[in-house]
């Protein structure tokens, strides 16, 4: 029977693997991802009205009573934070998308298929990226309305965009591997929240760290949140190191070199 | 080419401490339908699984048109069309891109896979609804969308993992239609249900599995037929008189209180049965007699309720 079939025949090696398959499922996949926000584009509106309630917070409410900033206007120190919070929790979406495929069977149904494995993974996180994108160059528009102003040239600018881009890219890593281990889009949500909230709060995305007790600040300046935020206030403000912006890329990448294939063989295994 | 298209040898899997399948094999002749019937938890899900690549097996061997499951996937997935029972499609996508998709990530050409969906979408009278996102379809439209999506790529096999759970009984009629047109065209069938009937009228031969283990396998006819000729039914007024009379006649319940009893030495069986309800003061409401169904058999061999609502 079965005998007569060679152990690996042409069939099973030559179509279905190989990098171009693999780039063409990823976009496959992406676009089928991004095929909800290009139908619903309000959904972006959404996606922008909590870090407008941050803006609004931070800039009208607690503004005034925060004057320790070194060197420039609050609005231009706190922008930078804004931004890169809204990035990441833009990565919620991650995890709920995955935990949703996964719990309708979706993700079974795409693993039965001759297609590259890494693209279902891909595809989502690249979706978020792009998605990422749209909503931070909203958000700079919006800081430009409420007084937000650059101090340095359109390319460092968009070195900065650039930066917190990347570093979203490198948490959605981080929410690929929960919403893999959870079994719904809700349970998906309910498991960020923790994660999220010492990464933004306990940073110096809205206040600088040293009105904060002495173990909170050693977190706080030395977590990829901060440093990040750091490193986009180098590239738009000019007023920190732009070691800072070094330091951010090697997180993102650290992050996504150990995150990825975890998230990649938990796919493989659930 | 083999003539077995589907091919289990002793495969197990284990979760942890639990046993999900506990060394089944099976067989399937091409052309073929096969009905694996078992309940919720039997280890139904986790065979198709396996054999459809998605799931590594803990142990054992499985080959699907001749590849072999564990070394050679991309082969068995070129093979294969996988409907499972959440009918897994993309909300948020209409009907048609559903499909263009699923023939995209087969590695179709755009226009193949546009011309295969508007082909699918007709054969499954979705055509009006086609380029409507399938959050507005109806369990039925979704079940044979999902459906159409297994066969993007014509493939000559098929698993269907509970493929009428949860419709109602018309969809139901429908869908039992589209899959013996496939059928009849030659397409082999793997079919899980839960649904006796279904498996009766679907499969050529059934396999039982209860807590991961083949229980019994062969025809509907020759399963029937090793509870001899005829059943008999007792119904009672309550459930506590159907658990006693239960005990006495050394039988189960089924759907609350019904007793059914296998009349193994003819008309003696009637007089005992009777015998000994008297003796324990039980009258039934009615008896009756009839032929074994597919359910008798599942009732005897695992001791549990098939799950059958009819």
């Amino acid at each position: 029977m079965s005998s007569t079939a060679p152990t690996f025949p042409a069939i099973s090696t030559k179509p279905g693997v190989g990098l171009v398959w693999a780039l063409r499922d990823t976009q496959a996949m992406m676009w089928r991802n991004l095929t909800m926000l290009r139908r619903v584009p309000q959904l972006l509106v959404f996606a922008i009205v909590q870090p407008l309630i941050f803006v609004f917070m931070f800039r009208y409410v607690f503004g005034g009573a925060i004057n320790s900033v070194p060197g420039v206007p609050y609005v231009d120190y706190l922008m930078p934070g804004i931004f890169v919070q809204t990035v990441t929790f833009g990565a919620i979406n991650t995890a709920v998308g995955l935990a949703e495929d996964k719990n309708k069977g979706l993700l079974e149904r795409l693993k039965s298929l001759p297609m590259s494995r890494s693209a279902v993974l891909g595809g989502r996180v690249l979706a978020d990226t792009a998605r990422d994108i749209v909503i931070v160059v909203l958000m700079l528009t919006i800081g430009f309305l409420v007084g937000f102003h650059t101090h340095t040239s359109v390319l460092k600018v968009t070195g900065g965009v650039a930066l917190m881009v990347l570093f979203g890219f490198a948490i959605c890593w981080i929410f690929a591997v929960i919403g893999l281990s959870v079994s719904n889009g809700e349970a998906a949500q309910a498991a960020a929240f923790p994660l999220l909230a010492p990464l933004t709060f306990a940073s110096n995305a809205f206040v600088p760290t040293k009105s904060m007790p002495h173990w909170l600040a050693y977190w706080a300046d030395r977590q990829p949140l901060s440093i990040t935020v750091r490193g986009v206030r180098a590239l738009m403000l000019g007023t920190e190191p732009t070691s800072y912006v070094w330091g951010s890329i090697i997180w993102s990448l650290a992050i996504t070199a150990v995150l990825a294939p975890i998230a990649v063989r938990r796919f493989r295994n659930s | 080419m083999s003539d077995t298209a589907i091919l289990a040898d002793d495969l197990r899997k284990t979760f942890k401490d639990v046993v999900a399948v506990d060394h089944i094999s099976l067989a399937v002749p091409r052309g073929s339908v096969l009905g694996l019937l078992g309940v919720n938890g039997a280890g139904k899900t986790t065979m198709v699984r396996m054999l459809t690549t998605v799931l590594k097996p803990t142990s054992g061997k499985g080959l699907v048109n001749g590849f072999d499951i564990m070394h050679q996937q991309q082969a068995v997935r070129r093979s294969i069309g996988l409907a499972g029972q959440y009918a897994a499609v993309d909300e948020n996508l209409t009907g048609r891109e559903n499909l263009v998709l699923v023939g995209r990530l087969n590695h179709q050409a755009k226009a193949v896979a546009r011309t295969r969906a508007a082909e699918l979408l007709d054969q499954f009278r979705l055509t009006d609804a086609a380029d409507r996102p399938v959050r507005t379809y109806s369990g039925g439209m979704r079940r044979r969308l999902d459906l159409g999506a297994a066969l993007v790529t014509h493939p000559p096999i098929l698993f269907l993992d509970e493929p009428t759970t949860g419709l109602d009984p018309s969809s139901r009629l429908d869908l039992w239609g589209v899959i013996e047109g496939l059928v009849s065209d030659g397409t082999t069938v793997l079919l899980t249900t839960q649904y006796l009937e279904e498996a009766d009228r679907l499969a050529d031969n059934i396999v039982v599995i209860d807590g991961g283990l083949v229980v019994a396998e062969g025809t509907a006819k020759q399963l029937k037929s090793r509870l001899g000729d005829t059943v008999i039914e007792f119904e009672f007024h309550s459930p506590a008189d159907a658990a006693h009379a239960a005990e006495v006649l050394g039988s189960v319940t089924s759907a609350g209180t019904i007793v059914r009893v296998v009349m193994s030495e003819g008309p003696e069986t009637l007089r005992q049965a009777l015998d000994r309800l008297a003796a324990a003061a039980l009258v039934p409401g009615h008896v009756a007699l009839r032929e074994p169904t597919l359910d008798d058999v599942f009732l005897t061999l695992t001791g549990s309720n098939s799950g059958d609502p009819s």
